[in-house]
């Protein structure tokens, strides 16, 4: 006999049976029936219906583990349910005792795959609608509590945790410093280049001061420092209290008597609150800067130039504008990411989809805020 | 004698400057389950890791069904498909279901058809206990003893020759640590695979456990039959064995 490779499983031909004859049919089974050698059991489908017992004579199996074990059984299962009457022989006692062990346990069938229900439009338009709700609604419920934590702290500052907000105002503002520098001194510098190119047709060069001045001072510099410190330190919140959540720190600090949003949530949103003020005035500075710098370079407007122009472009009004908003895009930054932080559950992975969900919405919500208060100051004119 | 499926000799560790491992030998022969035994900080789990490649050592040699840990990268990973392991904490990955967690190995490392992996995931977590409706569950729903039998059917789940169990009942009750002695030995029995198992459970040594070696800061100070263990002469065995089996028989974990 040759070599067999692979497990096997064939009709046995001899005299008489052939494969439409109603008389027992026996199939071979030979070979190493393990893991790298399954057998393929094409040869069991199609049947002829008049083929009403089989018999797998296993006699040539050289080798079987629980894969082969589960194959074979398998194979007599699929038998059993077209209503044919099936048995196996001369299996080696060595592998029996495997073989009965995984009939034993075996589940007649294994669970069904979890398929997402198919939805009609209603229901999923009402599904997106209450989710939205519950949204709304937990960024409140962090709100609210934060209020209520800081009442508190008013009420005993002993309990107050200066350490955590010295500690978070040094990850979210000092380390902060360089990166938004940078990126604010860029941003005033392209917004001067364009007003230049574009003005000097114009011959309106010098109403590029009143324009950097004003949008920076308003709107740039408070939105890119918003947007820049969503996505570094909102993120990082929520993985933080993500990943704390996982770990049932957060579950601890609540059976100890601890508020979680007092000991962790509230220094965080608090040096989120000061900090981005302070940032916000160092961005706008370095975008002014920025733009001084393009006027120099590119628009031949010297320093000078551009800095009394500017004093006239310009009044402490768009500088308060400006500055007003921070502290409250601080405040929805900080709880926004509390609140998701705070609603990873089970794996990893919701902490990734929590932290994402985290700058998102902030960015989202910064710039939606951003809007609500232009039309305010408008309306009350300034 | 068959050759050893496991052959550590004279490993030694240090981790941060410090010893762990001093001059570690033992061997593990095939169809045994061999258990270590030592109190926290002994080296146990360093030891486990060590064999497994995870952690380096300094000196010593270690050979794994017969491959040299220090054999090429493509051989060891080849050895380590025919190797399980079931890490204390489960090491169950959080975002995959019960079902999932155990067809990992087979869709990562075979070619086999989906029906086969289906029905063998189904029949290895029913010989762990577990019924078809867990099967859907995330690992963060799981009680301890749940975690640890999936934790056993994805170890077992491509045959191994060898299971390395890093402490398989701490955490769980008396009642579930002593069914889940019972299922290994089940288990050991039906399917003829040999065990490497850490343990600071006493009872559940003596239940489980063919040989054992017992572990004190970082050396093997015994080595042997259970049986000849526990009956043993030696002072220092004889106070570890009886003093630590006392305590575990005398009050349940719980306090």
């Amino acid at each position: 006999m040759t070599k067999v490779s692979r497990g096997t499983l064939v009709v046995e031909i001899n005299g008489q049976s052939g494969a439409d004859s109603p008389s027992p049919l026996t199939f071979l089974a030979s070979g190493p029936w393990t893991l790298a050698e399954l057998p393929d059991l094409a040869a069991l489908n199609p049947l002829p219906a008049t083929v009403q017992k089989i018999t797998i004579d296993a006699r040539q199996i050289t080798a079987m583990d629980t894969f082969g074990a589960q194959c074979l059984a398998l194979a007599v299962r699929d038998l059993k349910a077209s209503g044919r009457i099936t048995d196996v022989t001369g299996l080696a006692e060595r592998f029996q005792k495997l073989y009965s062990y995984i009939v034993s346990v075996a589940p007649a069938g294994h669970a069904p795959d979890f398929h997402a229900n198919k939805r009609n439009l209603v229901e999923q338009v009402q599904s997106a609608a209450r989710k939205a709700g519950e949204e709304v609604m937990s960024f409140l419920t962090v709100l609210g509590r934060l209020v209520q934590a800081l009442i508190n702290v008013v009420k005993t500052p002993r309990t107050f945790r200066l350490t955590s907000l010295v500690h978070q105002l040094d990850r979210t503002g000092l380390q902060a410093i360089p990166i938004i520098t940078l990126i604010t001194v860029l941003i005033g510098s392209i917004i001067a280049q364009q007003g230049f190119f574009h003005f000097r047709k114009f011959g309106a060069d010098e109403y590029v001061v009143d324009m950097v001045g004003i949008l920076v001072l308003r709107e740039i510099g408070v939105l890119i420092v918003a947007i820049m410190v969503a996505g570094r330190s909102g993120s990082a919140y929520t993985a933080e209290l993500g990943s704390m959540k996982l770990r049932d720190e957060i579950d601890a600090l609540s059976t100890m008597g601890l508020d979680p949003v007092h000991v962790l949530a509230l220094p965080r949103v608090l040096a989120l609150v000061i900090a981005l003020p302070l940032l916000t005035f160092l961005g706008s500075i370095a975008a002014l800067f920025g733009g001084v710098l393009t006027g120099w370079l590119y628009g031949n407007m010297h320093p000078d130039v551009f800095i009394t122009r500017l004093k006239d472009a310009i009044s402490l009004t768009h500088f308060e504008v400006g500055m007003i908003k921070a502290p409250f895009m601080a405040l929805l930054i900080g709880t926004v990411a509390c609140a998701e932080g705070l609603k990873a559950s089970g794996s990893s992975e919701s902490v990734g989809r929590q932290t994402t969900s985290s700058v998102v919405k902030s960015i989202f919500a910064v710039i939606v805020l951003d809007g609500l208060f232009a039309v305010f100051f408008a309306s009350i004119g300034m | 004698m068959e050759r050893p499926l496991v052959e550590v000799d004279r490993i030694s560790v240090v981790l941060g400057g410090r010893p762990i491992l001093r001059e570690v030998s033992l061997d593990i022969q095939p169809g045994e389950i061999f258990g270590i035994i030592g109190g926290s900080g002994s080296g146990k789990s360093v030891l486990l890791r060590t064999i497994l490649g995870l952690t380096p050592r300094v000196s010593g040699s270690i050979n794994v069904l017969g491959t040299s840990i220090d054999a090429s990268e493509e051989d060891w990973r080849r050895t380590q498909r025919q190797t399980g392991v079931l890490f204390q904490q489960g090491g169950l990955f959080s975002s995959l279901s019960v079902k999932e967690n155990v067809q990992v190995p087979m869709r990562e490392l075979c070619n086999l058809p989906n029906r086969i992996i289906d029905e063998v995931a189904a029949t290895k977590l029913a010989m762990v206990g577990l019924n078809a409706s867990d099967a859907l569950k995330f690992p963060s729903e799981l009680s301890g003893g749940m975690a640890k039998r999936v934790a056993l059917a994805r170890a077992l789940s491509l045959d191994p020759e060898i299971v390395f169990l890093d402490e398989p009942t701490s955490g769980l009750d008396p009642i579930a640590s002593g069914a889940f002695d019972d299922l290994i030995l089940t288990l050991r029995n039906s399917l003829g695979f040999t065990v490497f198992m850490i343990t600071h459970d006493i009872t559940s040594l003596k239940t489980v456990c063919d040989r054992a070696a017992i572990l004190s800061k970082g050396q093997v100070i015994a080595c042997d039959e259970v049986s000849a263990l526990s009956g043993s002469s030696d002072p220092e065995v004889r106070s570890f064995f009886h003093r630590r089996s006392d305590r575990s028989s005398a009050s349940p974990e719980t306090h």
